[in-house]
């Protein structure tokens, strides 16, 4: 990925910003291609109200036959680097090492929504795939003329065209290129290469960020450099909610080149060295006024009860009286889950330099384009009058959605009128962290006697819709949500929440497939066949089948002591199934995870070691959420500030993995950074089950509560 | 208070002058430009900041810069050797043993010094030598694959 120094490298030495037009005037020759993004993301795009009117996204040939791919989505370890990448370099027929990305550049990337969602393969690649079927057309076109040879006689290969009937006649993609200033926007008549034909898709390659991430080479927002730069630190409340009173500056104004930035209730200490400022910091004796707010991490549950909104039926079949009916088991449960941390290894961090009328930010964030917008509205700037770099990102994982360290830095940066650096220390990544939010989910259902599944009375609150409709074989079923999702109305949450990998999803799934265990179970079954036995999706089907073969299944009704569950799932398009083996103390609570065996069918794989990686990381971060992961606060404060309270996986807890992908390279793709998440939490509640016949209905499953749960 | 430090970095001499109870890792990362060192946690928690300090990993988050006066400090900048990459930086590419790569520094730091003082550790040796270095992108699997890598290739000889 290149960043701001290469980027002058574009011929043009941009230096503000312009729009589509000014662009190709101020670029040297090539050729370009204007691309549209997928339907699925313009719909979406469509729904924020946010569609540009212009232009989408770029691809240009250089004269010398370097390829830029110019995207406004970011990297933060999910791979699309490589991935986006290889779809392009196989449609346009070069090298993949000719691919140059550059990403997250507000002044030379088309505008984008953001990198979450899992987007980034299944809606922004079809676009990017075409773009390059048409560049590679516009070159064999170029090359007919140039050789007087007709295009159907042409043939690509590595950056070069060929007559393919005399190979020895042949022109590179850089010759055609140059001297020339083409500009072609997609036209949808390229055909693209049919999964049979792909060269470089559908292989694994290595990550094209790796050299410079082992060598210590790669730059972070928090590495970059600007001449007269100071780093801040920023004075906190104790508590969500607390107002400052006064505030004694005075002991840090007198440690040597600090300078002090207040606003109102806004202050911060600046100093060339970041742990001066801290230091400096540490000497404000600054006194709050504490609202007393009587939620903590027990009490929540019943607040979000009692402020929950009118409901949305998100989905209904048939008549649950009917069901009721019709069933012989009818089981009623709640399920809960704490609020849950991002906690990335990099915090926040932005840096904002202004010049004149011109500001440049570089930031740790997922959304560029919204990160314009806010420092724009903080500085009084027009938004074109901001640009925003996005130098690799340190993992975000939903929580670098959210910008506040950006209108930070840019605040102080006019405040002092130096370039300011905002990097948030660990206690401040965890106090402003946008939590997965606390919810609830209550479920009413009922089986009948052979184990159809008659009824299906599912309600949700403040987790969200995604993953929340169910996909058994259900007569009489309603999905119900209460709350807007992963972010609430004021007075619901007491701090700020947000969308956490595969938001919604990891708590909708627990849910339900923890109440499918215990209607197997109620009716003595193997949870596997029955699942199966109300289960007609295609997909679902076989990634279930297959991991239970992978796995070794052999069917028992639980609790059978050996420690095995089993959780299905989907998330962005992509179908899951997961079986964890535990192992589990009854007596302390303990829950060791020793295998995970998980398929999952994403549609046609980009590139499969990629995504094994992904499925992977989903696995292992998904013991955090089910296991100890959760923020504990009293009176706005938030108690768990880093790692030591807060425990995320390390390597000892580091199970057995084995991953398939279905093979379905002639389907669409689909999402690859979460999916695999949303399973882990009710395949292990479900093996604790099995292990021990104690059913948590909390997640995480600490042992504390493993104890409890015995004595009811 | 404000004094001249020797140190070796890297490999070379270097002399820094400021207050020497400021802590190593703002020291490099500021005043010697070396930004490969990470800040995660600040309190010895998550290892990202992990460099060497006389071949033994060491958190540079916790130590001052007077505590490496005269020492043998090495970063995650002065691993490789004319221009080739280290074994283990090598293998954790090779081995997709990154995902962010931020807390890679760290991991790096941490495994030279682990296979500098038992070159053919057991998979849980590992573990337990890894354990206190955390990878939020959860690529651990990985990572002990890329060292297993390095500890059966080199047979130690790193």
């Amino acid at each position: 990925m290149r960043h701001e120094k290469d980027i002058d490298s574009l011929d043009g030495a941009i230096s503000t910003p312009m729009d589509r037009r000014e662009f190709l005037k101020r670029t040297g020759g090539g050729i370009f291609i204007l691309f549209t993004l997928g339907d699925s993301l313009l719909e979406f795009q469509e729904r924020q109200g946010r569609l540009p009117s212009d232009f989408n996204a770029f691809l240009r040939i250089a004269p010398e036959g370097r390829v830029s791919c110019l995207t406004g989505k970011i990297e933060m370890g999910q791979g699309v680097v490589t991935s986006l990448g290889q779809m392009l370099a196989d449609e346009l027929d070069v090298k993949l090492e000719s691919i140059e990305m550059v990403m997250g550049d507000t002044d030379l990337c088309p505008w984008d929504m953001g990198t979450f969602g899992s987007l980034s393969t299944r809606s922004f690649g079809p676009s990017l795939r075409q773009a390059g079927a048409e560049a590679r057309l516009v070159l064999k076109e170029l090359a007919s003329e140039r050789l007087g040879v007709p295009v159907e006689r042409l043939q690509t290969e590595d950056g070069m065209v060929f007559d393919r009937t005399n190979r020895k006649l042949g022109i590179s993609y850089a010759d055609l290129s140059k001297g020339k200033k083409i500009e072609r926007e997609v036209t949808g008549k390229a055909v693209l290469k049919k999964p049979s034909e792909f060269r470089i898709m559908g292989k694994s390659v290595p990550r094209r960020d790796a050299p410079d991430k082992v060598s210590g080479a790669a730059q972070y927002a928090g590495d970059i450099r600007v001449p007269g730069m100071l780093c801040a630190s920023i004075v906190r409340p104790p508590a969500h909610g607390a107002k400052l009173v006064h505030a004694d500056t005075s002991a840090a104004e007198k440690i040597e080149g600090v300078a002090i930035v207040r606003d109102g209730d806004f202050i911060a200490a600046l100093h060339e060295y970041p742990d001066v400022a801290v230091r400096a910091v540490a000497e404000i004796r600054a006194t709050y006024e504490r609202e007393a707010s009587p939620l903590d991490e027990n009490s929540i549950f019943d607040h979000l009860l009692r402020v929950a909104p009118a409901p949305n039926v998100v989905s209904s079949r048939g008549d649950l009286e009917e069901g009721k009916r019709a069933s012989r088991v009818v089981l009623e449960h709640t399920y809960l889950n704490d609020y849950v941390a991002h906690a990335p290894v990099e915090p926040h961090t932005a840096l904002v330099k202004i010049e004149g009328d011109k500001a440049t930010v570089w930031a740790s964030t997922q959304t560029p384009f919204r990160a314009k917008e806010e420092v724009a509205r903080e500085l009084g700037f027009p938004a074109d009058k901001v640009r925003i770099l996005t130098p690799f990102v340190g993992g975000g994982f939903g929580g670098k959605t959210s910008n506040r360290q950006v209108v930070e830095a840019a605040r102080l940066a006019k405040l002092s009128g130096k370039p300011v650096q905002v990097a948030w220390s660990r206690k401040e990544e965890f106090f402003y962290d946008t939590f997965r939010p606390a919810a609830v989910v209550k479920i009413r259902s009922g089986v009948t006697e052979i184990g159809k599944i008659q009824l299906w009375d599912y309600h949700v609150y403040f987790a969200g819709e995604r993953g929340a409709e169910q996909f058994y074989d259900v007569s009489h079923h309603r999905t119900t949500s209460y709350g807007r999702g992963w972010t609430a109305g004021p007075g619901t949450h007491p701090f700020a929440t947000g969308a956490w990998r595969a938001p919604s999803n990891n708590t909708n799934t627990f849910a339900r497939e923890s109440q499918i265990d215990m209607m197997a179970a109620a009716i003595g079954r193997d949870p596997v066949e029955f699942r199966l036995q109300n289960l007609s999706h295609p997909q679902l089907r076989r990634v279930l089948e297959t991991t239970a073969e992978k796995f070794g299944w052999k069917p028992q009704k639980a609790p059978s002591g050996r420690g095995c569950g089993v959780a299905c799932g989907v998330d962005a398009g992509t179908y899951v199934a997961m079986i964890a083996e535990v192992e589990a103390n009854k007596r302390s609570g303990e829950v060791k995870v020793k295998r995970i065996g998980c398929a999952q069918d994403m549609g046609m794989v980009v590139n499969p070691e990629g995504a094994t990686v992904q499925m992977e990381g989903c696995i292992m971060m998904g013991l955090g959420y089910a296991l100890t992961e959760r923020i504990r606060f009293r009176g706005g404060d938030i108690l768990d500030v880093n790692f030591d309270t807060y425990e995320v996986p390390r390597f000892s807890w580091l199970p057995s993995i084995e991953t398939v992908i279905i093979d379905n390279m002639e389907s669409a793709p689909q999402g690859g950074g979460e999916p695999a998440i949303v399973t882990v939490g009710a395949a292990i509640a479900n093996a604790v089950y099995d292990a021990i016949g104690v059913r948590v209905f909390r997640l995480p499953l600490l042992p504390e509560r493993i104890r409890e749960a015995q004595k009811r | 208070m404000k004094e001249t430090i020797d140190l070796t970095l890297n490999g070379k001499p270097v002399k820094v002058t400021t207050d020497s109870n400021r802590m190593l890792l703002w020291v490099l990362r500021t005043d010697l430009h070396l930004t490969g060192t990470k800040y995660g946690c600040g309190e010895n928690y998550c290892g990202a900041c992990t460099v060497l300090v006389e071949n033994e990993a060491t958190r540079s988050c916790h130590v001052t810069l007077k505590d490496v006066r005269g020492k043998n400090v090495v970063t995650i900048e002065g691993l490789a050797k004319r221009g080739s990459l280290h074994p283990l930086q090598k293998a954790f590419a090779d081995h997709n043993a990154l995902q962010c790569g931020y807390c890679t520094p760290g991991m790096i730091m941490t495994a030279v010094s682990l296979l500098h003082k038992n070159p053919t550790p057991t998979p849980s040796e590992i573990l337990e030598g890894m354990n206190d270095n955390l990878c939020r992108c959860a690529a651990h699997n990985r990572i002990v694959q890329a060292i297993e890598s390095v500890s059966t290739t080199s047979k130690g000889g790193i």
